[in-house]
Formats: C-alpha cells, structure tokens, sequence
C-alpha cells in the first residue's frame, strides 16, 4: 500500500502530449482541417478500386470478380439508388410519414449484403436498403414501414434480415446474443456451411453504452458476428471528429478483436474486406469490426436538412467518390460493358420506381383494429374492450350523420 | 413587458436569461450547438427541437454538442449538477430515457436522500414527448407518469409558453433533478410572455377555466383539446372547470380537491396509457380524499393500453380528442344513481 504522503499517480490525465484535450472545442480551422482530414480516409484505408474506376492492389484483400458479377454490382446499386430517390421523392409528396436515405452509402451496403451466404444473419438499423435489396426483400416492403402502413411485414428468419431497428445502437446487442446462440448450437467452425451474423451501425452509434456492451460481449462469447459500421462523416449535425478521438476501426484493438477501415464507396474492396470478415467469423475467429468509410449524400432524414450544418462543398467532395460512378467508369474503361447495358440498368431503374409508386399509393390505411392488435401474445380483455370502447365511439358520428368519424 | 411568442421562443428565453443571470447554468446534448461551431455556422437552427438556437454563439463553452451517449450526458449533467453547476440537459425524446434511466432514477433522484442532505442534484432535464408527429412506437410516448413514480424527482408538464417559461427559470433553480416535459405539438403554439424573468412554483396547478358543473382535470397538450371540449359543453349548458396540473409532482392535490367538493364530477384527460398514470392516481386522490363530494364515478379519458401507432390515421384515433372530453363529461353530468 502506498504512503499517505505518497503523490497519486496522475491518473485522471494522460502525461503525454495535450492535444485535444485542452482544446475541448475546436477553432473553424480546425474543424475546416478535420473535414479535409476525414474525406480522405488515411493510409489504412482499404480500396480495391479508386474513385477513377482503376483497379487498386492490396497486400491482404484480393478479389477475383468476372464481368457479369462486376455488372450485377452495378445493377443492385443503380437500383437502390433509384429506390431511395423515389421513397424521397415520395416522402416529399406526402405518401411517406418519413425516409431515411441511404444516397452514398450504395457501395458500403451492396459490397456488405452481398459478401453474406444465405445462412447468415443480419441486424439492419433504419437506413439500410441496400441490405434489404440482398436479402431478398422487397422495397415495396420498406415503404409498408416508412408509410406507417405496417410495422415490418418480412419475416426475419425466411430472409436472414432482422427488423429495422429505429432506436440508436441497440441492435448491437441484441446481435451479439444471436451470434453467441450461433456459436452455442454449434454453427461455427466450418468455413463453407458455417454461420455468422452481421450488424450495421452508423458512426453515432459507436458513441452509445449498448454498442460497447456488445462488442464486450462478442469478444468474451468469441461470437461470430461483424461489427459493421458505415461512418457516414456525420451524425446529424455532429461530425466523427466531434464523438471519437481515434479512427472508429481502431477501438476494435481495446475489446480484443481486429478493426478494418475499408473504403466503403468502393463495392469491390467492401465485398471483399466483408467477405473475408464473414467467413472469419464462420471458422470461429469472430467477432470482426469494419469501418466502411463513406459519405451521407443526402440528410439524416427526411425531417433533417444538412444545409444548415454542413458545408455544400464538402458534399461537391464527396461526389467525386461516388461509388456508383466510379465502378460505371471502370465497366467503361475495361470494356466489361456496353451503353446497351447501361440503358437497360436505366430502364430497370424507371420501371422499378413506376412500381413503387403505384404500389405505395395503393396501400390501405389500416383498420382501427391495427391498434389493438399484436400488444401481447394472448387476446388481453383490458385492450380488447378499449378496442370496443373506439367502435362505439367511432359509432356515434355515424349515427350522427357527420362524416368526421370515418377517415 | 409581455410579448407574442412560441414555446420554443419561450423555452430559449428562460435557457438565455437564466445561462446570463447565474453562470453555473450549461446546457448539453445531441446536436444543441445545432449546427453552430461547424463550417456551415451562420445557420446554426438550434439542434432538433430549434430549442437552442442562438446560446451556443452567446454563451461561448457553455453549450456543448455530446456525442449520442445519453447515459454519458445525462450522467454527466448529474454528476455536474452535484459539484454545483446547473447544467440543462436536453433528452432529445423521452423515449431515450430508456438508455440512461439509471442514471435518473438510481442517481439523480437518489443523491440528497442517500447522503442525508449533504449532496443536492440541481440539475433540469429537458425532453420532448407525446404523440401526433406521425413519430411512430419508439418516439412518440407520453412517459411522464413512469418519472412521476420516482420519489426524488419533480416533474413539469406545461401547456402555454407563459407556463414553460416561468416554470423552466424555476426548475433550473430548483436543487432536486426536475424532468421537464415539452410536447412536441406545442413549441409552435404562441402566447404572452413577458420578457423579464419571473417564475412559477412547482406544484401549483392552474384553473384554467371555471364552471361549476364538473372538474375537468388534465396537463401539458391535452389542456388546450380540453379547453376546445368546454367550449362545446358550454354551448351544451355544462359548465366545466379546467385544471392544469403544470407539475405531476410535486402534485397540488387542494385545487383539484377544492374542485371536486364544488362539482362533484370529475374526468380526467392524459394523452399517456392509462395503466398506473396520472389519471388513475387523480382518481385515486378523488375516491379516497373527496369521496362525499362524488355524484358520479371518476371517467377517464387516455390513449388505450397500446403503443402508439405509426399510421396517421390510426394515431388520429389513438389521442384523445375534444369530442371524447365532451362525450365523458356529458356522462358524469347525467350520471345518477
């Protein structure tokens, strides 16, 4: 036991260096530098293809893809794209209670959902579509939702694709106990029929308690799951600079498990990089966290405008990395693929979002009985009699005459 | 001087006023610097709820931008609040109280009774609640009666902004940790507000309205759906009284009671679920305080034991409206053995 007299290690304070911490809020130079910073990625950046459309080598991730994957990559992300923007432009017409945009992060989320074998297990947060796209749902599906029509209408276990979770960061937990079962039935340690699970988390997210306590829990359950967060540069109106102080791939080292910062606007190096995450986490090496660094094009939500907080520039920026451009370009320059190609990717496009429209206007508002139904497993008498209580109620303005009862 | 303003108007000037009166007031949480700070500044809207707007650039280092760590801000605000600082902290909806409840109920509310006194916790959380933005299950509840449950809290539920003003100043000067409960279908709603700083005790309901015939209970959105429902009683010869509770705890039991022994009848409205909340225990106060003034049983208005649904159509029906008032009072009016 140390003396009284004895000075208390300064523990409260690391001794070396300051930066950062005196500073706690940073000059607009800063902040400029910081941005300049982020929209580069750094040296562990993982890219297979540059934002060019040149193939880029890698010492540790290689990816043998032929011409037609090459060109089905393109199609699910043209595709999506065209989901987003219609289920926008939907939102903006009415049609939709809310969206949330995924224009930008196409690569980050076609490379990921479709490096998973059919087995394995996704835990979606709200703005993942393009997952959605590749486990077979169909988008009229997330209209259902976002329309307030239905309160997620796939099955979870038919398509691999657990529900959208609105709440922040908490589908990290709840994706680490689902690995850890995977790994208590013995699902892991084959590489090629092996199971893993995948969790998606935006950036904000790593600042939430429930996500740390799941990344404890992955690695002391060596659970088979993929941390997988696409650090989009901006919570809300909060910058990544502002909620860690390390590359987000880093903290992976702290609970004892590797962190990979891959490009997420480049669907090949994402295929890749999850490919082999996945299939780590299926022979028993898991868990894994990927940074897919990659960029929200458009607003948090359609409730939110990023005009008032970030700078136009900094999109115009990003823009140049589009993810769906530069692999167009590449298809372009290696001769994979022809204009007739692309026209018919566009033509896809149109008749995919015609069918949305007309499907999301012909959605039926839900009957009154929709409140009532689905709170607990067993018909409860309390909620059923308020469930009378309201036809009544609804009842007496017919009786009335007026039409206000019945909308 | 009194002028026209909004809630959210209101709600800044008792954050402006109190951060320049007593400098140990901060605020803190999810996006309050709103823009502010960050290249595109001159824009700065004030975060989510527009609350904000404008204290980041005047009170410099006071305002600060959390990362979406709730246990760590709200924690923080307590742990700050017991070293003397007033700290404001904004939980952006009330359904985020289930990320850092432990620290609100366990520590917040827990500190002077645990310490004899010795350590106080004046520290005010702000936070948005209740349905009608088509906000769906997850953030659209009224859980105000969950905060009311917890002895060591005060909570505040205004409906005007006179109300949110005077009763803010107040909560930010009170030593307990004070929940308080803005709707979010109120902030554009406007008011009289004067521009000096006043305040509003807490747990001193307000009668809105005075009748006679039967007392209308209720608090935050639903006073003005109840005030809408009097007017149509009126002109239906029942004259009601209107209580605005403004605080669900501390409660003012007397005026309600003072009420209750003049009418005799009594319906109370919540927009929360109906299970263990403010109107059960308004009625439970009524049965067992002013049991020989009854003339009819206690009707309740709330949203039924269901979460709140995403559908515009469904959520229309699931609020309580003026029509539901009127039916209920009308039925404690003619009630007769």
């Amino acid at each position: 036991m140390p003396s009284p007299q004895h000075d208390p290690p300064s523990w409260t304070r690391s001794s070396v260096g300051s930066a950062g911490a005196v500073e706690a809020e940073p000059t607009a130079a800063q902040v400029i530098a910081g941005l300049r910073a982020t929209s580069e990625g750094g040296d562990d950046l993982v890219q297979l293809l540059s934002p060019e459309g040149q193939r880029v080598h890698h010492p540790d991730f290689t990816l043998d893809v032929g011409a037609e994957e090459l060109k089905s990559l393109y199609r699910d992300m043209t595709l999506v794209r065209r989901v987003d923007r219609e289920a926008n432009a939907l939102q903006r017409q009415g049609q939709l209670g809310i969206w949330v945009p995924l224009l930008g992060q196409e690569a980050a989320q076609i490379g990921a959902g479709r490096a998973m074998a059919p087995q394995d297990m996704a835990f979606p947060s709200y703005r993942e579509h393009g997952i959605a796209w590749c486990r077979g749902v169909d988008p009229t599906e997330l209209l259902g939702i976002f329309r307030g029509t239905d309160h997620g209408s796939w099955d979870p276990r038919a398509t691999g694709l657990h529900l959208y979770t609105i709440v922040i960061g908490n589908q990290c937990l709840n994706a680490a106990g689902y690995a850890m079962g995977q790994r208590f039935e013995g699902k892991v340690g084959d590489s090629a029929t092996g199971e893993a699970t995948i969790c998606f988390f935006g950036d904000g997210a790593t600042s939430q308690g429930d996500v740390h306590e799941s990344f404890v829990w992955a690695a002391v359950y060596d659970a088979p799951v993929v941390f997988f967060c696409q650090n989009n540069q901006w919570a809300v109106s909060e910058p990544t600079e502002r909620q860690s102080r390390v590359p987000l791939y880093r903290r992976a080292q702290g609970y004892g498990f590797p962190g990979i910062r891959v490009d997420g606007n480049d669907v090949l190096a994402t295929l890749a990089v999850t490919r082999w995450a996945l299939d780590e986490c299926r022979a028993g090496n898991g868990p894994v966290l990927i940074e897919a660094y990659t960029y929200r094009m458009d607003a948090h939500t359609t409730s939110d405008d990023a005009t008032r907080y970030r700078l136009a520039e900094e999109l115009e920026a990003w823009k140049l990395k589009d993810p769906i451009e530069r692999l167009r370009v590449h298809l372009v320059r290696e001769g994979v693929a022809e204009q007739d190609f692309f026209d018919g990717v566009a033509a896809e496009s149109d008749e995919l979002a015609a069918r949305l429209r007309e499907c999301c206007e012909a959605m039926p508002a839900p009957g009154p009985e929709r409140i009532f139904s689905q709170v607990y497993a067993e018909p409860s008498p309390a909620v059923q009699a308020q469930h009378e209580e309201l036809l009544a109620y609804q009842a007496g303005f017919a009786d009335a005459g007026t039409p206000d009862g019945e909308r | 001087m009194a002028r026209t303003i909004t809630m959210r108007e209101a709600i800044n000037e008792a954050l402006s006023q109190e951060m320049g009166r007593d400098e140990r007031v901060i605020v803190m949480g999810e996006d309050n610097a709103g823009g502010a700070g960050s290249p595109g500044d001159a824009d700065a809207w004030g975060g989510v709820l527009g609350v904000t707007k404008g204290l980041y650039h005047r009170y410099p280092g006071r305002v600060l931008d959390t990362p979406i760590s709730e246990s760590a801000f709200i924690g923080a605000a307590i742990g700050a609040a017991t070293s003397g600082m007033r700290p404001v902290a904004e939980l952006m909806f009330i359904d985020f109280m289930g990320v850092c409840f432990d620290q609100i109920f366990n520590q917040a509310a827990k500190f002077r009774y645990m310490f004899g006194g010795k350590a106080v916790t004046p520290a005010t959380i702000r936070t948005m609640y209740g349905g009608g933005f088509r906000a769906a299950a997850q953030h659209s509840q009224s859980l105000y009666p969950i905060f009311t449950h917890i002895p060591g809290l005060k909570v505040v539920t205004p409906s005007t902004p006179y109300d949110a003003k005077g009763l803010l100043v107040t909560a930010i000067r009170d030593d307990d940790p004070v929940i308080f409960c803005e709707h979010k279908a109120l902030y554009d709603i406007t008011g009289d507000v004067p521009e000096d700083l006043y305040t509003i005790p807490l747990g001193e309901a307000e009668v809105v309205r005075e009748g006679g015939d039967v007392t209308i209970v209720t608090l935050g959105r639903m006073v003005h759906t109840v005030l809408e429902a009097a007017e149509q009683l009126a002109s239906a010869g029942v004259a009601a009284d209107v209580i605005d509770l403004r605080t669900t705890s501390p409660l003012d039991e007397d005026t309600i009671l003072e009420s209750v022994e003049g009418t005799g009848r009594v319906v109370v409205v919540d927009e929360a679920t109906p299970r263990c909340g403010i109107a059960a225990d308004i009625a439970s106060l009524v049965a067992s305080k002013a049991f020989g003034s009854l003339q009819a049983p206690v009707e309740l208005v709330t949203a039924p034991h269901t979460p709140v649904p995403f559908s515009d159509v469904l959520e229309d029906l699931y609020v309580p409206d003026a029509q539901r008032v009127v039916n209920a009072a009308k039925a404690v009016t003619s009630w007769s053995r």
